[in-house]
């Protein structure tokens, strides 16, 4: 009974929207109404905004190599596609770091300007 | 002769079973979680056994998501749902999980208070571990639910 109801809750969650990269870029410079713009992308991701944690305290340095969690250590695996082809390929799990990483980091939620500015970035690196 | 093998096996089957029973102590082989519960909960840490808390702590956990430790954690319903389901069926069994510590933190239990009694604070603050949440810093296979005492391992 139980490995069933597990493997049909599986079957509904692996029914998240499958997406590329740019499809991805696409949507939230839609909803932002404005150009994407990586330079400015480059630099949020790059700043303090005034908490504990930025994003470089888990993602490290260069989006192109890994980074370690700020307080678990637990590895974390490359964010730019480049490095990464499993990065932002899965819109409802790309929704839900987004939220819940700029909570850690702004104290509130990324626009989607914010969000297509930082991928317009992170697509750019080679 | 005969009376001498006869207590020779017992002997050793009395041991086989001690040192299986004393490997019991610090090894958790429970079932394997399902896929959700290692990726959600994994990526930030690691994919705690089940057992290392009781059912109420995993279940205030569950519902408090949003503000999981300074972070939020919050899951869509179907996902904290399959979660959930998971830790109320294998959570919270066994002798670790009688007492619901502070804050539901694994690591203010009063058992792994008493386990890790020889770890100072400044080690657990080492760049190479972080924290005593960084189970896998000292037990390599943590994941696989080998926290035996004799494979440990302080990194410098």
């Amino acid at each position: 009974m139980l490995p069933k109801f597990f493997a049909g809750l599986l079957f509904f969650s692996l029914n998240a929207l499958a997406a590329t990269p740019a499809e991805l870029l696409a949507s939230y410079t839609a909803q932002s109404g404005q150009a994407a713009n990586a330079a400015k992308g480059e630099t949020f991701f790059k700043a303090s905004h005034g908490q504990e944690w930025q994003c470089t305290s888990c993602h490290g340095q260069s989006p192109k190599g890994g980074g370690r969690h700020a307080s678990t250590d637990k590895a974390i695996e490359p964010l730019a596609p480049a490095a990464n082809t499993k990065r932002f390929t899965d819109s409802a799990k790309v929704e839900k770091w987004f939220r819940r990483n700029c909570k850690d980091v702004l104290a509130r939620e990324c626009t989607a300007a914010e969000k297509a500015d930082v991928l317009a970035w992170l697509i750019t690196l080679r | 002769m005969h009376f001498a093998s006869s207590y020779l096996l017992r002997t050793l089957v009395a041991a086989a079973f001690l040192s299986i029973s004393a490997s019991w102590a610090d090894n958790y082989k429970g079932p394997t979680p399902p896929a959700v519960y290692t990726q959600e909960c994994g990526s930030c840490h690691l994919a705690f056994p089940p057992n290392l808390l009781p059912k109420a702590s995993w279940q205030r956990l569950m519902h408090g998501l949003d503000k999981h430790y300074g972070s939020d954690a919050s899951l869509d319903v179907v996902t904290l749902k399959q979660i959930d389901t998971w830790l109320q069926t294998y959570g919270g069994q066994g002798k670790r999980a009688r007492e619901e510590p502070p804050l539901d933190r694994i690591t203010r239990a009063a058992w792994f208070e008493r386990k890790h009694r020889e770890v100072s604070a400044a080690t657990f603050r080492r760049a190479s571990i972080k924290s005593s949440t960084n189970c896998t810093a000292c037990h390599r296979d943590a994941a696989q639910g080998d926290f035996e005492e004799d494979r440990v391992r302080i990194p410098k």
